[in-house]
């Protein structure tokens, strides 16, 4: 392979990707939801996918991040094709290259939030203390106080359960990350601490695709907006 | 990729008289990987990992394991004491009642030193300091160590099972219901244990269950049987939140909201 910069190669190319959802217990119905969505995201770059709710922005991300299966097309993160990959290289990507900040902390029992957090650096074979050190910074910086790192946010409060998520999401510096939603129902001083998260990622050249209702903090984190309708099938008739 | 499967399974057919107890089953697990498999009571996935494990012979098929020594070998057709040695060594096997998988009149202690002896050790200072620590592992305290497993909770007794498996170090455990007839609280807990120590170990393992939230926290890959027949397989996030069978939406779509 010749050596190219990094800006001349998209870090994310979606190719003429399809969606269609078979309701088998309803009648067989048979759903189209997306087709032939191509758009490519450059290393240091944040798209935005806008669009009607149930214009399949959700959908899309999920297809990207390999749990939504595509029916056709092409969906390369760095050198895997998720559209065709087998699970065990979804997941080496998930763990090396592939972040996904969703609106909800799936919560492990038992499990203490500073480990929750340094997890996906653990993972990754990083150095117990610098993952902790890490982590424990990114807790600061989302205000979670630090009476509560020992414990399992199973019982913390929404807010503070989308902190620890979005905290988690950003310990591994991914090349490559999905953000649903990241700055919702975050007061004034988290949503800057997340926009300047995100800003960073950018800066050390991370491929960014979001979903972002918040237009203030849409139009400064992302370089361009993709509306996902284009993608929509024409109803049929 | 060139990384070889530890296990390969191939054709796999079992049938009880004319009827089918699994057919047609064939996939590859890689080193470090989970598998879960789920299915409704008959489907066919004990039977499935009773042929796997070698507790039932299967009608055709065959069961390739990535031997230390050997290489690649079916283990069907293996003398019976190499698979003996096998299923004390690389393979584990936890059963959903504690009780097939323990000696209940041993003492805890001895229920993992037993393992231990099994493959050679016979220093008895060595072998108790090994038991107290796997006690220690699972989350059981060291002044139980001479208690009889009949004296022990079931979640209790479960962990000591998970203990006696893992304590010569397996590279590929089966596990069949393993959090099956546990409280809920029990549940977590083991749930916690057993993802701790997969991660830690770098175990491959197949899990039995029905409990779809059990293959979502432990489970890379899910394969989905029914009637003996696998009719859905892939990454477990995906089959669980985009299932493609009939079926699978079906099981996906009964489980209660909590």
């Amino acid at each position: 392979m010749t050596q190219t910069l990094p800006q001349t190669r998209p870090m994310i190319r979606i190719e003429d990707v399809s969606k269609s959802f078979t309701l088998h217990n309803q009648g067989s119905a048979v759903i189209p939801v997306m087709q032939g969505a191509t758009f490519d995201v450059m290393p240091g770059e944040c798209v935005a996918l806008t669009g009607n709710s149930g214009a399949g922005k959700s959908t899309l991300m999920r297809m990207i991040y390999g749990n939504y299966l595509s029916a056709s097309g092409h969906i390369w993160v760095g050198e895997t094709d998720v559209a065709t990959a087998e699970p065990r290289e979804i997941i080496a990507l998930r763990r090396a290259t592939l972040g996904y900040v969703s609106q909800f902390l799936r919560v492990v029992p038992r499990v203490p939030t500073l480990e929750v957090v340094a997890e996906p650096l653990l993972t990754v074979g990083v150095d117990k203390e610098v993952a902790f050190a890490k982590a424990r910074d990114l807790l600061s910086r989302l205000n979670i106080p630090e009476t509560l790192w020992g414990l399992s946010p199973t019982t913390f409060s929404g807010g503070e359960q989308q902190r620890v998520n979005i905290a988690r999401g950003f310990a591994h510096d991914y090349p490559a990350m999905l953000l649903d939603e990241p700055t919702a129902s975050l007061d004034a001083t988290n949503r800057e601490t997340v926009l300047s998260l995100i800003e960073e990622a950018k800066a050390r050249g991370a491929a960014i695709i979001g979903i972002f209702h918040d237009a203030p903090a849409r139009e400064r984190v992302a370089d361009r907006e993709i509306n996902v309708s284009a993608f929509t099938p024409a109803k049929a008739a | 990729m060139t990384i070889q499967p530890l296990l390969s399974v191939k054709d796999i057919r079992k049938t009880y008289g004319g009827r089918i107890g699994c057919t047609d089953v064939s996939f590859d697990l890689y080193p470090g990987e989970v598998m879960g498999i789920v299915g409704e009571s008959g489907s066919g996935k004990s039977t499935l990992l009773n042929c796997m494990a070698g507790h039932l012979p299967p009608d055709s098929g065959q069961v390739l394991f990535d031997t230390r020594d050997r290489g690649m070998v079916d283990t069907l057709t293996m003398s019976e004491p190499e698979r003996r040695m096998l299923s004390r060594t690389d393979w584990a096997f936890v059963h959903q009642h504690a009780r097939d998988g323990l000696r209940m009149g041993v003492s805890a202690g001895g229920n993992v030193g037993e393992r231990l002896m099994a493959v050679g050790a016979r220093h008895y200072g060595n072998i108790r300091t090994q038991a107290i620590d796997w006690l220690d592992r699972v989350e059981i305290n060291e002044d139980r160590v001479d208690d009889k497993p009949s004296a022990f909770s079931g979640g209790m007794q479960q962990r000591l099972q998970i203990a006696r498996n893992l304590v010569t170090g397996p590279r590929l455990v089966f596990m069949d219901e393993p959090t099956g007839g546990l409280d809920v609280s029990v549940q977590a807990r083991l749930l916690d244990l057993l993802r701790g120590l997969v991660r830690e170990m770098g175990l491959s393992a197949i899990i039995v269950t029905h409990d779809l939230a059990v293959v979502r926290l432990l489970a890379d890959r899910l394969m989905v049987m029914k009637s003996g027949h696998v009719v859905e397989h892939g990454l477990t996030d995906q089959v669980l939140d985009d299932p493609q069978h009939a079926y699978t939406q079906l099981l996906v779509s009964s489980v209660l909201q909590v």
